[in-house]
């Protein structure tokens, strides 16, 4: 089979590309490949399945069910692709077919990155949080006598903690950084989020890491012993690049991509979790493994692949998630001059730097925050709003009249 | 489309767009009973004091962020180009509060899922309650590009 774009891959970024394709291009064909199951699912759901916020089926439901029929796109589910032949423009499937393609864009994503640990090999109960399947391996091996051990206190680690909280006896959480969340939050936005999570039965063994499993049981570094019944492990994410790597292509961290979403192999793009983007706070190169980036580079991959001209140059980290109610807001860095701001749970640090507001971290009290998000993302010059106004509050009222004439009298 | 526009030179600050929005999506037929003595939720808010005032609600942008954002695929544009929120399949992660530049979309009254205007169209009346109310005509809803 010989396809006009081809994606391996079906998640976030591979909806963006088929969105973006068909902007342009109602006519080629267009063939996804996926060593999934499922049609497409918003990865970040489930923990919020396990915690019954949300059902198999309406996470299946990110697209409507008839996505890949009106948009006249053939899936391929449960089948891996090996290798990219980019002389030939084809790739190879774990059936042994071989599909041809005149675009191909890799939206591989990444993959749990588990550590050599000592004696893991004996834990029977082991998982891992990043798919659909990991959700319900671990649903179906926990119950409420159990007690889980979780090695990594970053974003995954504590979202799953808090998707599988109300099923288990105990849950503890083993990091080697001192505090929790540190690729989002400062000290103090760590601590005040840790004391939440800490209030709804969590424990916490920070600075320190497990020495070895045995007999059921974990000994940290430190000396102390966690019995558990089943491990979960959350240590980090690495993109799978290899892919592109095999074929020739470049790769560091993540799959190497210019403005464009091009890799260095022809015609072949990349985007989402597996590729390196640039971040335009920084001017820096790297992988920004969220949803939303995730969406805006495959639509950006598919608009160029399709013969349309769309730079994907206004790349920010930025998060918004919750835990127990109390939610966290974040985007760009915190390298700068911080204005800070606490209230008891409630936590807001905006950072500046040359004028431009660089970062910002909001704990508790989340609304509005997009307007901050843009002017991180805008590099808005600060003299050009009422930067005492918007300090206290994010608000239209701080940009000119001319702005808000834009924003609220005129169509974008 | 049709889209809801501001005059802020008209505006009162008067904020009877809001009641009138919790009104028209309180799901109630009697105003009073609708709001009295209650804490309102709109999905249309006032900014400003004395001198200036103006009312914020969704701008359904034509390139909009918090579609693509969603993660759970619970915000979509309709056939007529409203964006509208699915709060079934809504989690209420706020990604869309950290990517609607307006500030336009907001926790729902019990923060469990988001709210945002959708032009009166997923509730009874039929056209913004919010314009209809406005004793100055400092919104509109209308076509301009």
């Amino acid at each position: 089979m010989n396809y006009d774009y081809l994606i391996i891959g079906n998640s976030t970024a591979a909806v963006g590309c088929i969105e973006g394709i068909r902007e342009n291009d109602r006519e080629g064909s267009i063939c996804v490949v996926t060593d999934e199951n499922y049609t497409v699912y918003g990865r970040p759901l489930i923990s919020y399945l396990l915690w019954n916020k949300t059902t198999e089926k309406n996470m299946l439901n990110y697209r409507p069910s008839n996505f890949y029929k009106k948009n006249d796109v053939e899936l391929i589910l449960g089948v891996r692709a090996e290798k990219i032949n980019p002389d030939k423009k084809t790739i190879l499937l774990s059936d042994g077919q071989e599909i041809g393609y005149g675009k191909l864009l890799v939206a591989t994503g990444s993959s749990p990155f588990v550590p050599p640990m000592k004696g893991l090999d004996t834990v029977e109960k082991k998982f891992s949080f990043m798919t659909l399947d990991d959700a319900k391996a671990l649903a179906g091996a926990i119950d409420k006598d159990s007690r889980v051990l979780i090695v990594g206190a970053g974003l995954i680690g504590l979202k799953c903690a808090e998707g599988i909280s109300d099923r288990v006896k105990s849950l503890t959480v083993v990091d080697l950084a001192n505090r929790i969340l540190p690729s989002i939050l400062d000290e103090k936005g760590s601590g005040i989020v840790q004391k939440h999570i800490e209030s709804h039965g969590v424990k916490f063994y920070l600075n320190d890491s497990v020495a070895e499993f045995k007999d059921g049981a974990a000994t940290l570094s430190s000396g102390k012993k966690i019995e558990y019944d089943a491990v979960v492990i959350a240590v980090g994410v690495r993109a799978n690049t290899s892919l592109v790597a095999d074929a020739g292509g470049e790769v560091n961290r993540g799959i190497v991509t210019d403005l464009k979403c091009r890799t260095t192999l022809d015609d072949v793009y990349a985007a989402g979790d597996c590729a390196e983007s640039l971040n335009s706070i920084t001017g820096q190169k790297q992988v920004l493994a969220l949803l939303p980036n995730a969406y805006m580079m495959g639509s950006a991959a598919g608009v160029n692949m399709s013969g349309g001209e769309k730079l994907y140059d206004d790349a920010i980290p930025m998060n918004s998630i919750g835990f127990w109610g109390l939610h966290v807001i974040t985007a760009g860095d915190y390298e700068g001059e911080a204005y800070v701001k606490r209230d008891g749970s409630k936590y807001k640090k905006l950072v500046t730097s040359g004028g431009r507001l660089r970062g910002f971290i909001l704990i508790g009290e989340i609304e509005r925050a997009g307007i901050y998000t843009r002017l991180v993302r805008e590099q808005t010059p600060l003299d050009e709003i009422d930067f005492e106004a918007i300090k206290e509050r994010p608000q239209e009222m701080a940009f000119s009249r001319a702005v808000r004439k834009d924003d609220l009298g005129g169509a974008k | 489309m049709k889209r809801i526009y501001v005059n802020e030179e008209w505006c009162l600050g008067c904020h009877l767009c809001e009641y009138q929005c919790a009104f028209a999506n309180s799901g109630i037929n009697d105003m009073v009973k609708a709001l009295k003595g209650k804490t309102i939720h709109p999905r249309i808010q006032v900014e400003g004091g004395n001198s200036i005032s103006f009312a914020v609600n969704c701008r359904h942008c034509s390139d909009a962020r918090c579609i693509k954002g969603c993660i759970s695929g619970a915000l979509s544009r309709d056939k007529d180009g409203v964006v509208v929120i699915d709060t079934e399949k809504c989690v209420g992660c706020f990604t869309c509060i950290l990517s609607c530049p307006y500030g336009a979309i907001m926790p729902s009254s019990d923060h469990s899922v988001v709210q945002k205007c959708q032009l009166c169209m997923d509730n009874q009346m039929g056209e913004p309650a919010c314009v209809k109310g406005c004793p100055n005509r400092a919104i509109v809803y209308e076509e301009r590009i």
